[in-house]
């Protein structure tokens, strides 16, 4: 099963665009390679800080963007792993050997993959599927005008 | 192992940290089978004390204290030695007693060696390839013999006899517990891609029935390959093999249809692939090229595999390439059923008619005697040049040779359509 890890810095300068320094950086790296080197990790990626992010919010039938930095927002996405585990609790294990710094939160989500949702909507969407490209081909088929 | 939220937690630490625990015992007491014992002792003694203590903070460094003051003990009181008389007579012994002084230190490997040993020799080949793939799931995925058993569907004391024995092979064989080096790296890793890949197929192909577990198999052989790409990174067919199965499993999701029904690639709705497998594929492809090793046969097949994986629509398929890799993998790894995807891709890059005579050249070939496949694809060939009396014939004649219910049945579809005098889908 994919987890998706988020980890949601407890450092408020990281908000501010201060990079960590090189000890911190150095653990990260070390403990990325453990996750690659146990076949764990899918993908990784660093996020910058919000500022120079935005949102889009859908309200009555409108969208409003809003620049960052997310004011409002007590939690905010430092950066994210993808990893393949056998069990939540590997997962979470995993995540526990984290070099995280004090204050520093990591979430755990499950990846929905296809089995999640019961073999009703997976034949569902098979079945659409298969529509979908039977008339690809149909249309493939006909005479350009 | 029993449920509850400890034990759960013991049975994550365990998939984590048994394949190290086993190699670096491995090295200490020179004997895979006896480093498994000890490994399982500390589990045991985890599964013993964690419940009423709580998970220690280090879980791997404790399991491996414990594994690591069984083993001296047994070392003290001269039992392993006694075994190691027994059993590898007095040079180990000697070789042991030597180290002894040295077995705290030497337990620490930052470097992964121990783990590549353990990769080693698990796949030796003074083993049966059964053995090999049993021994390689249970030492190296921490797979339950029972796990092992279930995905091969064969019973469970057929696994642990195998097992049993092939750690009683490797001792008696004295196989040293090392990397290969030099002329023999490239044999023996070639063994060791190969268990692999037997373990990935295994669980992709399915030849018989359709089990729960064959997904895990599939997953345990890609986590394999993954950790084999970081130990032994500059072996570009490692490279090519990771690359070979990353994409082929991105389309799992896209190939199972309606009540189990398979879907061949062509028919495969694309944007069901999972394009981060496919992206980590053509990056693992990319290095084996990188490192020299484009045209290994691991690298030939993921780089026909990318082909696909790089057509965003069945028409984009890049087939006189495909039909090229092919020809390279025939001179490199002759075989028939290479000689018969190739005049598949040959048919898709130059007609049917061009395909049909090479799969004709195939008809007397014995190995494929009993292949569904070949009369399967000349079925389909006949049909597309619109012989659909014999095509309906030949693909009723591969129904009857699949093995696969689902493939039978799909077959037997193909087959009802030329019946109808219409090309299959």
């Amino acid at each position: 099963m994919r987890f998706m890890v988020l980890m949601i810095p407890g450092d408020k300068q990281v908000e501010a665009g201060v990079l960590p320094d090189e000890k911190t950086i150095a653990a990260m790296m070390k403990y990325n390679e453990e996750l690659a080197k146990a076949g764990v990790l899918l993908a990784l990626d660093g996020l910058h800080p919000s500022s120079k992010g935005a949102r889009i919010r859908f309200s009555g039938g409108k969208r409003t963007v809003t620049d960052g930095p997310f004011a409002e927002a007590r939690e905010v996405i430092g950066g994210y792993w993808l990893w393949e585990v056998k069990s939540k609790e590997e997962a979470i294990e995993w995540a526990s050997r984290c070099p995280a710094l004090d204050g520093d939160v990591l979430e755990l989500r499950q990846v929905y993959e296809m089995s999640d949702f019961g073999p009703e909507v997976e034949h569902q969407e098979a079945a659409l599927a298969a529509e979908v490209g039977k008339r690809i081909e149909e249309n493939k088929q006909r005479p350009a005008p | 192992m029993a449920a509850g939220p400890t034990h759960r937690a013991i049975e994550a630490v365990w998939k984590i940290e048994s394949a190290r625990l086993i190699a670096a015992l491995a090295r200490m007491v020179r004997d895979v089978g006896l480093a498994e014992e000890l490994a399982q002792d500390a589990l045991v003694a985890a599964l013993e004390q964690w419940p009423e203590s709580g998970v220690p903070d280090n879980p791997g460094a404790w399991l491996m204290a414990t594994a690591k003051h069984r083993a001296i003990d047994l070392l003290r009181r001269g039992k392993l030695l006694e075994r190691k008389h027994e059993e590898l007579g007095y040079e180990v012994a000697a070789q042991l007693e030597l180290a002894a002084p040295d077995l705290i230190a030497a337990i620490d490997d930052p470097v992964g060696d121990d783990l590549l040993r353990l990769v080693f020799i698990s796949c030796h080949p003074v083993l049966s390839t059964e053995a090999r793939i049993a021994l390689t799931l249970r030492l190296l995925g921490g797979l339950t013999t029972e796990e092992i058993a279930r995905a091969f569907l064969v019973p469970e004391a057929t696994v642990a006899q195998r097992i049993v024995r092939a750690k009683r092979t490797l001792a008696a064989a004295r196989v040293p517990f090392e990397v290969p080096r030099g002329d023999e790296l490239a044999a023996r890793l070639s063994s060791v891609l190969e268990v692999v890949y037997l373990v990935f197929n295994e669980g992709y192909s399915a030849t018989a029935g359709d089990d729960w577990m064959r997904p895990a198999l599939c997953e345990e052989a890609l986590r394999l390959g993954r950790i084999l790409a970081e130990l032994a990174p500059r072996e570009p067919e490692v490279h090519g093999l990771v690359a070979l199965m990353e994409i082929q499993a991105s389309r799992t999701r896209a190939r199972i249809g309606l009540a189990g029904k398979p879907i061949l690639l062509p028919d495969q709705d694309r944007a069901r692939w999972d394009h981060l497998l496919i992206r980590r594929g053509l990056a693992a492809l990319e290095r084996a090229e990188k490192l020299g090793g484009g045209f290994g046969p691991y690298a030939l097949q993921a780089a026909i595999a990318a082909c696909h994986a790089r057509a965003r629509t069945p028409a984009e398929t890049d087939w006189p390439r495909i039909a090229a890799l092919y020809d390279a993998l025939a001179q490199l790894a002759p075989s028939p059923v290479v000689e018969l995807n190739r005049a598949v891709a040959i048919s898709m890059a130059f007609g049917p008619a061009a395909g049909l005579a090479l799969v004709e050249a195939l008809a007397s070939e014995p190995l494929l005697k009993d292949y569904h496949l070949l009369p399967g694809v000349r079925g389909d060939l006949l049909a597309k040049l619109g012989r659909f009396d014999e095509a309906r014939a030949e693909l009723e004649r591969a129904a009857a040779l699949a093995r696969n219910a689902r493939e039978r049945e799909l077959l037997l579809d193909r087959a009802a359509a030329c019946a109808r005098g219409l090309a299959p889908a």
